[in-house]
């Protein structure tokens, strides 16, 4: 399909809807998705903007490849000034949703301004119009979806929403899609909850279209495809055991960070793992997990599909959590789990679903709580201020706490800042685990070197997914890596962004990776777009895009401090594993990172790296 | 001498009944027994051994037939998995 050549403009101020053409110069320059919506995000928005403001926009983009038969071309993003972060947020999500945005003639949405009050849009092919959302306020993501569907009178509509958290301001909000589906961070979902927007509806019927040489792209597809299914890890690895199986291998690296980064091992890993996933449970004789599951036109089929013990006291008396639901991947699990030590798998599983059904991010909100727990821990929170005891490994307090949250009552205001706001009220900022006030996912930085600085300089705030160098590190692709030294890590997080910062753009998953290089991506681009995508090209449109965040970022007042890690990770040795006695080498490789990059010593792009890059 | 050796994922199909709820097993050595040596006595197909860990710590796959286990070490190997 390539481009569908046409955006949506929708100002929720007037309640006006209008097409415009796509700008097709940056699309040569910016690709899609990621990378095209932000060029147009940086060109409309002022760096200083409120996040929560209405001069502050929405984007939601598909790429090139979104909605055709390249595996895994289901991919869509939302583009925003973060409300955790105030930095540039670009959150994607698979399922269905980005799809069917494409079939619908849209490469993407630009909400701007405010509503007077919630409504959500309807996109039916060309047919595009705000509606009444009065009757879905206050209601879950999932209540909100099956609403919408029984009103459309359609099935096929796929929708994404807020739950209450987004209403509620949690400054983490996600926006779901396909019911548990998720742009899920930098709380893109707190803006979409700013702009009283409660859902977008959409229904394609254009179907794939418009690709320059369908011969072509048909045969690069299949081949990109024969790739992920002869790789041991796209092929069997991830379909059979998904993104959980992490959890010992991390664990046994002494990588995994627990009980708020004071360990980096977890001695209930086991328990919370891939492996404990399938096995059958005592209590009921059937495993946790049900089955694995695809987004749209994926050949990997990562997805977990669980089913809670019934029995488990998180859910008993609530048959509507019973059922076959999404989760657990292994960041949740992390977060809801070895973060706060707690090892009780059914309540991960109940926390994760509170986070699916009402949208909020399970990262962040695991971390909060963890931070909370070494508050209590510390005596600087008592139980009457948080109204249960929270002592580490409570998963009663886990379970209590999320369902705080969502009721926005008691301390789940505070959970609701996230934990860099919330550790600064109670006056020990550095007990926040993260960057640019965004938390760690699930690796400790002291047994993986050069996630700390992939952590430090990520252009969203601690993030794992903006430069994975854990596939090369701990897991060998595309080469080993030692993880527990800094030499080689600044080429190597470069060398990661910017291939990211392309297939973020293209409208794939990032998980094609671990099998596919750009060389495999490069000829379906090829094929698809107009324009001549030579791996010159795409290599050059990756490092553009990760500077022009920059460049927004740095213009919202971020400098080189932000570049930076915890004390914890700088002065607190990891106490066990391959990396006892090792802090991060964050200070060491910051500068060789800006170096790499052809930055100045204050982290800005020179005039002759932005020359370069036409920026 | 005493090791743990572990088996994830889908390598854990060739541990023990029993060894399998904790993936893991107590091994009783001579002195000279090689990474390599607990890979053949297992009979895990080579392709499928990826990740090969002794107390976290990476064994590259030129060490394997060289280095030796030591008392009280874990030996734990994966298939080529994935995450994020």
């Amino acid at each position: 399909m390539g481009w569908t050549r046409k955006i949506l403009r929708v100002d929720l101020s007037n309640g006006t809807c209008k097409s415009e053409p796509l700008n097709m110069e940056w699309a040569q320059q910016y690709l899609g998705q990621r990378g095209l919506a932000t060029k147009y995000f940086v060109e409309e928005v002022d760096p200083k903007v409120d996040p929560l403001a209405p001069a502050n926009k929405l984007i939601m983009a598909t790429g090139p490849l979104t909605g055709t038969p390249a595996s895994t071309g289901g991919r869509y993003s939302v583009i925003t000034k973060g409300a955790l972060t105030g930095a540039i947020a670009c959150s994607n999500s698979g399922g269905y949703f980005g799809a069917e945005l494409k079939f619908a003639g849209w490469d993407m949405v630009i909400f701007e301004g405010k509503s007077a009050k919630p409504v959500y849009l309807s996109i039916e092919d060309d047919k595009v119009e705000l509606r009444d959302a009065a009757h879905l306020w206050g209601k879950t993501v999932w209540q909100t979806e099956e609403i919408i569907k029984k009103s459309h009178q359609d099935p096929q509509v796929r929708v994404c929403s807020i739950g209450r958290a987004g209403e509620n301001g949690v400054m983490y909000a996600c926006i779901v899609n396909d019911l548990h589906r998720a742009a899920g961070r930098s709380g893109v979902g707190t803006v979409m909850g700013s702009k009283n927007l409660k859902a977008v509806a959409v229904r394609g019927t254009k179907g794939a279209g418009a690709i320059k040489n369908p011969k072509a792209f048909m045969q690069a597809a299949a081949a990109a495809k024969k790739v992920l299914v002869d790789n041991a890890v796209t092929g069997q690895g991830l379909p059979t055991f998904g993104t959980q199986v992490l959890m010992n291998v991390i664990n046994e690296m002494g990588a995994l960070p627990t009980r708020n980064h004071r360990d980096v091992q977890f001695e209930s890993a086991r328990k919370i793992s891939a492996e404990a996933m399938a096995e059958k449970r005592p209590t009921d004789g059937k495993s946790h997990l049900v089955t694995n599951a695809a987004c749209f036109g994926c050949t990997i089929a990562c997805g977990r599909i669980s089913k809670i013990d019934e029995t488990h006291f998180s859910v008993v008396n609530k048959p509507q959590y019973w059922g076959a639901s999404g989760g657990l991947e292994y960041e949740a699990a992390w977060a809801l789990g070895a973060a706060n030590g707690v090892g009780d798998l059914e309540a991960l599983q109940y926390a994760n679903l509170i986070c699916n059904e009402d949208g909020f991010d399970p990262i962040t909100f695991g971390a909060t709580v963890a931070a909370a727990m070494e508050l209590y821990d510390l005596g600087i929170l008592s139980k009457e201020q948080i109204g249960l005891e929270a002592p580490f490994g409570s998963a009663q307090a886990l379970v209590a706490l999320a369902e705080m949250l969502v009721k926005g009552e008691g301390f789940g205001k505070d959970l609701a800042l996230g934990s860099a706001r919330m550790c600064a009220k109670y006056g020990r900022p550095e007990l926040s685990m993260g960057v640019k006030q965004q938390e760690f996912p699930a690796y400790d930085s002291r047994g993986i070197q050069g996630m700390g600085l992939a952590y430090a300089t990520s252009n969203r705030g601690a993030c794992h997914l903006r430069g994975y160098t854990v596939a090369s590190e701990v897991l060998g692709i595309p080469v080993k890596t030692d993880p527990l030294v800094t030499e080689g890590k600044a080429d190597l997080v470069k060398a990661f962004q910017d291939a990211t910062s392309v297939f973020d753009s293209a409208g794939v998953c990032v998980f094609t990776t671990f099998a596919w290089s750009l060389a495999d991506l490069q000829p379906q681009l090829d094929a698809a777009c107009d324009g001549d995508w030579t791996m010159e090209k795409l290599t050059l449109v990756g490092e553009r895009i990760w500077n022009m965040e920059r460049l927004f970022n740095n213009a919202a007042g971020f400098t080189a401090k932000d570049d930076d890690l915890p004390p914890r990770l700088k002065t607190e040795p990891a106490k066990t594993g391959p990396a006892k006695g090792l802090v991060n080498g964050i200070d060491k490789m910051r500068p060789e990172y800006y170096k790499a990059r052809g930055w100045n010593p204050e982290g800005v792009p020179s005039k002759e790296t932005r020359a370069r890059l036409g920026l | 001498m005493n090791i743990t050796f572990k088996l994830f994922a889908t390598l854990q199909d060739y541990l023990p009944a029993e060894a399998k709820k904790t993936n893991a097993l107590s091994l009783e050595l001579a002195e000279t027994t090689t990474v390599a040596q607990i890979i053949e006595r297992f009979g895990l197909p080579q392709k499928l051994v990826h990740l090969v860990l002794i107390d976290g710590a990476f064994v590259p796959p030129a060490e394997r037939s060289s280095r030796l286990l030591r008392q009280g070490e874990t030996l734990s190997i994966w298939p080529p998995v994935a995450g994020g």
